[in-house]
């Protein structure tokens, strides 16, 4: 659209949504600096409560198992993934329809069914719970994610380009890897990235899956929300909100689309 | 001269059975979906018609008791509770997100850096964002802080723990889910529509509630969803900025699995919850196909 000059009173209630938006985590991460431990009050700059974070034994621990399982995960996802979107985009057959359906169950199933389900089942076929079963648990919840992400690019895509280096004399596997994958490279980054970061953010389907040994970052922070413990909260609280940061200016970077198309496909 | 290469047997085996080759690319995904999705939610199904067992997990038989008991008050208040907030998130994340999105559309130069700004909480860790709700508004909070500085108040109010607190968190946690696919759509329409409405004289109030309004319905159904369901299914907003007073049918369903260890009521909640999601779907996909004809009638 055009810019246009928007009226007064809609450019104030806007900044006002904005500011609703940002203010609780702007304000975070200035009492994340704040060198007083219980008031509000501003008792002057300290980076201290970010060496009690490298202190924490649980939290190291913690984004140790976040990392791998948001990795192991993402990698297994990414793959099998791009594999249903490009059957679903690429291929007729019987049930494509309800293949489709079956992509969007996860996406609009509720968190805690997913989380407690997987329990159940877990529970019920002596699965150890554990950074194994969480891994299982989050491939579930963005192999859809991925499908969904990728089949956007899909249809996006000029499928003339495949026939042309097949006619030039390119076998399938050629083709594919040689001109498909290339192109929907951003596709997949897209994918990947919010797996990870799904993966990563996890807490509600984690705490059900994790039995009693293992924890992630999420469940760590969540458990020091509860007994609400120093600022140390607001310090990995700030270490997360920058990690994520970093994370979309990455996938933007690689996934020139933005990555608007992709989380309401 | 040498015969086909393994490679070009097996790519030739698969050209003449187009159906086996897209399964082959499906089964992996399917099969994980099946195990770890499917199954288990037929599994919870089951256990929703089975007794309880007292020590957890559930004993043979079968039994309707698990969803009777969603007869009584209490239980069909924090059902009805859930619903009604769900409902008072979902209009309130569109008369905030609804502007916001139209803004957005057009910022001319400023509208990437605003894209960003709407991503940005939509990317970041929802536990974290809640504390971020806490922290503003517990009792020795800044907002209470802020207010007996300035005189307001003589002492700290409770904000934790109310209604209040609760969909405050629910609307700062799906904003982004509103605003985006609000924008997708405005971002899509074709301005000419509102040239011509111009020069036919419309005001612009009119342009407003005749055209962009009713072109960006796609958008508006869909973000509804989006907030819809995870508003209707949460857990943590409830669990961190609720406490005990504020139970959702999320946190009801969790008290089953840890403290009150019955799972077959548990079980029966979630199928509540997912017959509520369900409805959700049904009205979406009912009101969308709707405006897909409108917007074919209109065509032609």
């Amino acid at each position: 659209m055009m810019p246009q000059k928007l009226p007064y009173w809609l450019v104030a209630g806007v900044a006002t949504v904005m500011l609703f938006m940002h203010a609780p985590l702007l304000v975070l991460v200035l009492f994340s600096f704040n060198d007083s431990k219980f008031s509000m009050e501003w008792k002057g700059f300290t980076g201290k409560w970010y060496e009690r974070l490298a202190e924490r034994q649980d939290i190291l621990d913690g984004l140790y198992s976040s990392v791998t399982v948001g990795l192991a995960s993402t990698l297994i996802a990414t793959v099998l993934g791009t594999l249903m979107a490009l059957a679903i985009a690429r291929h007729e057959f019987r049930g494509r329809r309800m293949m489709e359906a079956l992509l969007y169950v996860p996406i609009v199933t509720p968190e805690i069914v997913v989380g407690i389900s997987l329990l159940i089942m877990f529970m019920a076929i002596h699965f150890p719970l554990g950074l194994g079963s969480i891994t299982v648990a989050h491939v579930a919840f963005n192999i859809s994610f991925v499908a969904v992400v990728v089949h956007a690019r899909l249809q996006g895509m000029d499928r003339n380009l495949e026939e042309a280096a097949m006619i030039l004399g390119a076998d399938e596997i050629t083709a594919f890897f040689r001109v498909t994958v290339p192109q929907l490279w951003p596709g997949i980054i897209s994918g990947g990235m919010l797996a990870f970061t799904m993966s990563f953010d996890d807490y509600v389907i984690t705490s059900f899956v994790a039995g009693t040994d293992a924890a992630t970052l999420p469940m760590v922070i969540y458990t020091m929300v509860k007994k609400n413990i120093e600022p140390s909260i607001n310090a990995i609280s700030t270490v997360v909100l920058i990690a994520t940061t970093i994370l979309i200016f990455v996938s933007d970077r690689f996934g020139q689309e933005k990555p608007l198309k992709a989380d309401k496909a | 001269m040498a015969g086909p290469t393994l490679r070009q047997r097996a790519l030739r085996f698969l050209h003449d059975r187009p159906q086996l080759k897209a399964w082959a690319l499906l089964a992996p995904g399917l099969g994980w979906l099946l195990v770890f999705f499917v199954v288990p939610l037929l599994l919870m199904f089951g256990y929703s018609f089975m007794p309880r067992n007292v020590y957890g997990g559930v004993d043979l038989g079968f039994t309707l008791e698990n969803y009777s008991r969603f007869f009584d008050p209490l239980y069909l208040g924090i059902v009805l509770k859930t619903t009604l907030y769900a409902i008072a998130c979902t209009a309130l994340c569109l008369m905030f997100g609804y502007p916001v999105a139209y803004a957005i559309a057009r910022a001319g130069r400023w509208r990437n850096f605003m894209i960003f700004l709407v991503m940005l909480p939509f990317w970041t860790s929802f536990l974290v964002r809640m504390y971020a709700m806490m922290f503003l508004m517990r009792d020795s909070g800044l907002i209470n802080k802020t207010l007996m500085d300035l005189g307001v108040i003589e002492t700290g109010f409770e904000m934790l723990s109310t209604p209040f607190a609760v969909l405050a968190g629910l609307i700062f946690g799906f904003l982004p889910f509103m605003v985006l696919p609000i924008y997708a759509s405005l971002e899509k329409l074709d301005l000419s529509l509102l040239e011509a409405a111009e020069v036919l004289g419309a005001p612009p109030a009119s342009r407003f509630f005749r055209v962009t309004l009713p072109l960006s319905m796609p958008g508006v159904v869909a973000g509804s969803l989006l907030v819809f369901i995870p508003a209707l299914g949460s857990f943590l907003t409830s669990d961190v900025l609720g406490g005990a007073k504020e139970i959702l049918v999320g946190n009801l369903v969790q008290n089953q699995f840890s403290s009150a260890r019955d799972w077959p009521f548990g079980s029966a909640a979630s199928f509540v919850m997912m017959a509520l999601v369900l409805v959700a779907v049904s009205v979406y996909l009912r009101v969308r196909d709707a405006g897909d004809e409108m917007a074919k009638e209109a065509k032609s």
